[in-house]
């Protein structure tokens, strides 16, 4: 067996263990940190793809940002001072099925195309291709993605200070 | 076929990396479907994201999609971001108004 079968079936079992454990936990930190290690699994797979950039964007993006984002939504949240982080499961026995009837027929047609695969050589330029591209074929999408989040940034500023404005207005 | 099986499963292929997308994606509709607490619900929503992206890439890997898959992730990121820092805005002043923040509690649409 080769060594990168053996890393992708260790990454994966991270992956999915660390999306059970933040899926299962009854404690929201908990989760939170199980979503962080599930986040660096899912980076451990796309180097395994030959994605050099997309694994740093995605630690870069993913940890260190929007997880720090969900701490702060989870510490400013919290109900009273009691540290009671926990959740409530509704509807178990629904939810469950459901996502066990998406993962089997998922996998069930995942088995049965027939996929065109042609071995691509292993990428040794990604960030210089990537860049070409998005300064090429994708110079629309980039520059509407900036304005997307330009709009993303004003509009959390507008919520978060109106937010404190009504809470001063009020005093 | 023991053989064949054996081999299968030696050599990760497309159809691996898109069973673990595909299993991310049910753990992250089971998160979505069935916790009462919005955070948990977004974060359910950010794994569905990545396992869709682990499964663009894994098609750039190995057929004919190459960069334009991962082009394609990147983006998936970048809107991600942009939706979780939305999204957390609003939870925040949805907590600031009905100071819960479970969904079941939350049904007026005009406060």
């Amino acid at each position: 067996m080769e060594f990168t079968t053996l890393l992708f079936y260790l990454f994966s079992v991270v992956t999915l263990g660390a999306a059970a454990v933040m899926v299962f936990s009854k404690n929201i930190v908990h989760s939170a940190f199980a979503l962080m290690f599930a986040l660096i699994g899912v980076a451990a797979l796309y180097v395994l793809l030959y994605a050099d950039f997309m694994a740093a964007t995605q630690l870069l993006v993913y940890v260190g940002g929007i997880l720090i984002l969900f701490l702060f939504g989870v510490m400013l949240t919290s109900q009273g001072t009691t540290l009671d982080f926990k959740t409530v499961t509704v509807n178990i026995v629904p939810a469950t099925l459901l996502s066990l009837a998406a993962a089997i027929l998922l996998i069930l047609v995942f088995l049965q195309t027939e996929w065109v695969i042609s071995e691509q050589p292993q990428a040794t330029d990604t960030v210089r291709d990537l860049g070409m591209l998005l300064m090429g074929d994708y110079i629309l999408p980039f520059i509407s993605v900036g304005v997307l989040l330009l709009i993303a940034i004003i509009g959390a500023i507008l919520m978060s200070t109106r937010l404190t404005e009504k809470q001063t207005g009020g005093n | 076929m023991e053989f064949a099986a054996a081999q299968w499963i030696a050599e990760p292929g497309l159809n691996h990396f898109l069973i673990v997308g595909a299993l991310l994606f049910s753990l992250g509709l089971m998160a979505v479907l069935s916790k009462k607490n919005v955070i948990m619900v977004l974060m359910g929503v950010e794994l569905i994201l990545n396992s869709a992206n682990i499964n663009f890439i894994a098609f750039s890997r190995f057929t004919e999609l190459s960069l334009e898959g991962h082009m394609i992730g990147l983006f998936v990121v970048i809107i991600a971001a942009a939706e979780a820092a939305v999204a957390l805005a609003i939870v925040l002043n949805m907590y600031n108004r009905f100071k819960t923040i479970h969904l079941n509690d939350i049904f007026s649409l005009k406060g």
